[in-house]
């Protein structure tokens, strides 16, 4: 088993409140990758076996949404918006720091697996552009000093 | 301290007699459940379950005019009316806090600091459709939102607002937090509902309409957030009163998200016919356009909407005024944006972000997205073609009003507005091979 005892029991938990089983797998995926960090075969497998539905209707709803990839990523994934309000106020430029001070470019991890770095759509943060998302986190009106701390910060606490 | 730092009108609001979603969004406390009773929550819901029947609850919401503060503007109390009044199935209404519009953040807003006042809102609505079991439905990278909201809920469940027998009127009612997965698409209401039901996030047919046959197939009313949140100061304040904010035909108050190069990026809340010249430069909003330069172009409603030129906003922000100028009010997302920004290089973001959005159920939207941005990245990288204008209206032409839901349309509206108002400069871009002005912004030098 890959779900911790703890995840399936908050998946069930969350099958029990809806009309149909099938509603759960949405919510199912989120306990998942939250636990893991991506999905995979295995994890589908052992999600249908839980909320009692087949494999291929799992791996057919995950494959459609961008959070949940198949990939494993670094220990802080990091989403920059570079959709029209983050990018009028410099959402290119963040991107290109950030790469300079992870030695990554875009789509990347860094070699001791503690960063990756991605671009994404809108996060919904137009108003205090330019913003990233570190794992849950969101940060806001970023400056090179903002960003600066924010990467010792999590480096300090790995 | 707030999640987000987003500057908000909030002390405006407070000191207004009408505006009314802002009042209490710069106070910290607003999220307890007992500091929104003091001030008046869960009244509304009181009223309505023990006072009330649903009829008067949808004919008060009618007359007050409130409309869908989503983006469509439909009217909310109509839509509720729709449910079928002898349908023997159960009947769900869903909170859209999808909120993805390029441009907005103003549900953000309101899930993280006045979370209450949403759910009162989902409770009069599923009063009035005849809904027990409601959901709302946050995206997925909304963690603060999503436990804001949980935490808000439990607290709603323990005082007895939701649950069995509530404020013993025999009414039961049960909420459900439900979390997307990082999709544009599902903010449109079907593609919502496929969403709940564990399907892949894609749009379906209308009709039949959600009314009739939306989750599970059962009637389903499908609300944003703003639009349910409103709902409470309707019920308390009376369907006359709000009928007396913002103008004749686009009622109340609405939230508007400003961005992009304005000195006070923020979220506003200002009643409806606003001058959109005024949330732009007045000292209180925008506060005027970044290092004083010259204003070059507003989208007014969220990036699916089509694009202002400078002496087209001597406009009011209101349903009416914005189509008589050719756009739309939409979610309210204002993006502002000046002369140092190249027409090809906004359009580029806007098409890449629906190409990747399209969720690929209707051939005109998932093929021609993909070649307009093929198409739109050539001309900004300098490979422009004579005969690529025609091209790409060419494409646009195709797609607008030929698929099953509105992001085909969303895709190709700015991008119309942009070779109408901005010809001369895709001219020069291809001619040239490069920018007429080049989009270089340093990020954190406001």
């Amino acid at each position: 088993m890959i779900l911790s005892e703890e995840s399936v029991k908050q998946i069930k938990e969350k099958m029990e409140r809806y009309p149909y089983r099938k509603s759960a797998i949405l919510p199912a995926l989120t306990v998942a990758y939250r636990q893991v960090g991506y999905l995979n075969d295995d994890i589908y497998r052992e999600i249908s076996k839980i909320i009692r539905i087949p494999v291929v209707e799992i791996a057919e709803a995950a494959t459609f949404y961008t959070m949940f990839p198949k990939q494993p990523r670094g220990k802080y994934l990091i989403q920059v918006c570079h959709n029209i309000s983050c990018s009028l106020l410099g959402a290119d430029s963040l991107i290109s720091y950030l790469e300079t001070k992870l030695g990554i470019t875009k789509g990347e991890t860094t070699t001791d697996n503690m960063f990756t770095l991605i671009s994404v759509e809108c996060l919904g943060s137009c108003s205090t552009a330019p913003m990233m998302q570190i794992n849950n986190d969101y940060y806001e009106n970023l400056t090179p000093e903002k960003v600066d701390k924010i990467l010792e910060e999590l480096r300090a606490k790995a | 301290m707030f999640y987000s730092p987003v500057r908000t009108n909030a002390k405006i609001v407070a000191a207004s007699e009408n505006l009314h979603l802002f009042r209490y969004v710069e106070d910290p406390e607003q999220v307890k459940i007992e500091t929104f009773e003091n001030r008046g929550g869960y009244k509304a819901w009181k009223k309505v379950l023990t006072e009330m029947s649903p009829e008067q609850v949808i004919d008060e919401v009618k007359k007050s005019g409130l409309r869908g503060r989503g983006g469509a503007g439909f009217p909310t109390g109509l839509k509720w009316s729709f449910v079928p009044k002898d349908s023997p199935k159960p009947r769900y209404l869903c909170c859209n806090a999808d909120e993805s519009e390029p441009g907005t953040c103003k549900d953000r807003v309101l899930m993280e600091r006045d979370p209450h006042a949403i759910i009162e809102g989902m409770a009069i609505a599923s009063f009035a459709i005849g809904c027990h079991l409601m959901f709302i439905y946050i995206r997925g990278e909304f963690t603060h939102c999503h436990e804001r909201i949980e935490a808000a809920m439990k607290e709603a469940y323990a005082k007895g607002y939701l649950g069995k027998n509530i404020f013993g009127s025999g009414y039961d009612l049960d909420m459900i937090v439900h979390t997307g997965g990082g999709a544009y698409i599902c903010g449109e209401e079907t593609a919502l509902l496929n969403s709940i039901e564990g399907e892949r996030g894609m749009s379906r047919i209308r009709p039949p309409f959600p009314a009739i046959e939306g989750l599970y197939a059962c009637p389903t009313i499908v609300n944003n957030v703003e639009s349910l949140a409103t709902v409470p100061h309707i019920i308390n304040r009376g369907a006359d009163w709000y009928k007396s904010l913002g103008t004749e035909k686009s009622t109340g108050t609405k939230i508007f998200s400003l961005s992009g190069h304005v000195n006070q990026p923020g979220n506003y809340e200002v009643e409806l016919g606003f001058p959109l010249k005024k949330l732009i430069y007045d000292p209180e909003y925008g506060n005027g356009i970044l290092g004083g330069k010259k204003l070059k172009g507003v989208i007014p409603g969220g990036s699916s909407t089509p694009i202002l030129t400078p002496d087209m906003i001597d406009v009011n922000l209101d349903y009416e005024s914005l189509t008589s100028v050719g756009s739309m009010l939409g979610s309210g997302a204002v993006i502002v944006f000046h002369e140092d920004t190249c027409i090809v290089w906004v359009i580029l973001k806007l098409i890449h972000f629906y190409r990747h959005e399209s969720c690929g159920k209707c051939t005109p939207c998932r093929e021609g997205t993909g070649w307009l941005e093929q198409i739109i990245r050539r001309i900004e990288a300098g490979q422009g073609k004579p005969g690529d204008i025609e091209e790409i209206e060419d494409i646009c032409g195709n797609i607008l009003g030929r698929t099953v839901c509105p992001l085909g349309d969303a895709a190709v509206m700015p991008i119309q507005s942009a070779i109408k108002n901005w010809r001369d400069e895709w001219q020069y871009h291809i001619e040239h091979g490069k920018c007429l002005v080049k989009s270089e912004f340093p990020f954190g030098q406001k």
